[in-house]
């Protein structure tokens, strides 16, 4: 399949930029990120607050297979429509200090757009271990499969 | 680990990773690459150095030359570290363009 998903993370860096390119019109791309209803759809996360404005603040909640609810949240600093949304990121109850996201959208033709994901974390091995995350929950998943395979042996 | 993080600190500069590019298509030599950039050429063997150092580039000895040619093997190593977050991200926005789509259509 083609990449359509693009990260950027240079060694020694606090940052990562991340770029996509959609099969939507601009206005639709940045409807996704304004309409908490749409929200809610795409992240699948509730949406418990969404200020769409300087100064506005936002607060999601995603409950895992498990049931347990994982909440994040962050203060809106600036909000252009179809441009541009800087704003900040906390996943709560994690051990990771907040993070400052750029977002900025593009209209490529009538029918596609660009987002460009500018994202700043507080040092260099912060970015480098939320940049793992994924990477430790694969090997994470993989041994519980293994384990799970192993207890129903017994 | 450590020789981990030198594949990163490669990769993170621009004339290495033209150097890599050039090499990927085909095997050259120290003078062939440097010819390619304005830069001295003790600094481009420097650069050569380090991505022989870290195992992205191999030295093929054809009679008295040295040739540099690309070990795709370390560079994927590199790619799966980051492939997992980036799938990430990459479905999540497969997802924000289904449903966008489909509000689309709806309309």
């Amino acid at each position: 399949m083609e990449r359509k998903t693009k990260i950027h993370a240079e060694d020694g860096k606090q940052e990562i930029t991340i770029t996509r390119e959609f099969d939507l019109p601009l206005e639709l791309l940045f409807k996704a990120y304004e309409d908490p209803e749409m929200v809610e759809q795409w992240m699948g996360t509730k949406v418990l607050k969404l200020e769409n404005k300087k100064h506005g603040g936002y607060q999601f909640e995603t409950t895992d297979p498990k049931g347990n609810k994982h909440g994040f949240n962050g203060a809106i600093h600036e909000f252009i429509p179809n441009k541009k949304i800087t704003r900040t990121f906390e996943m709560e109850n994690a051990p990771f200090d907040v993070q400052l996201e750029f977002l900025e959208f593009e209209q490529l033709t009538d029918d596609t757009s660009k987002l460009t994901m500018h994202v700043i974390y507080r040092s260099v091995a912060v970015r480098d271990q939320i940049l793992k995350l994924p990477f430790a929950q694969g090997i994470n998943m993989a041994h519980n499969r293994i384990q799970d395979i192993l207890s129903k042996l017994k | 680990m450590n020789l981990r993080r030198d594949v990163f600190q490669a990769i993170a500069d621009p004339t290495r990773r033209a150097i890599l590019m050039l090499v990927a298509s085909q095997s050259l030599t120290a003078g062939a690459i440097a010819a390619n950039f304005d830069t001295a050429r003790p600094t481009v063997s420097k650069h050569l150095a380090i991505l022989t150092e870290c195992e992205l580039l191999e030295q093929e000895y054809n009679g008295r030359e040295v040739y540099y040619h690309f070990n795709p093997k370390k560079m994927k190593e590199i790619a799966d570290f980051i492939e997992p977050f980036r799938n990430m991200w990459d479905d999540r926005f497969n997802k924000l363009e289904t449903v966008m789509k489909k509000y689309k259509a709806k309309k």
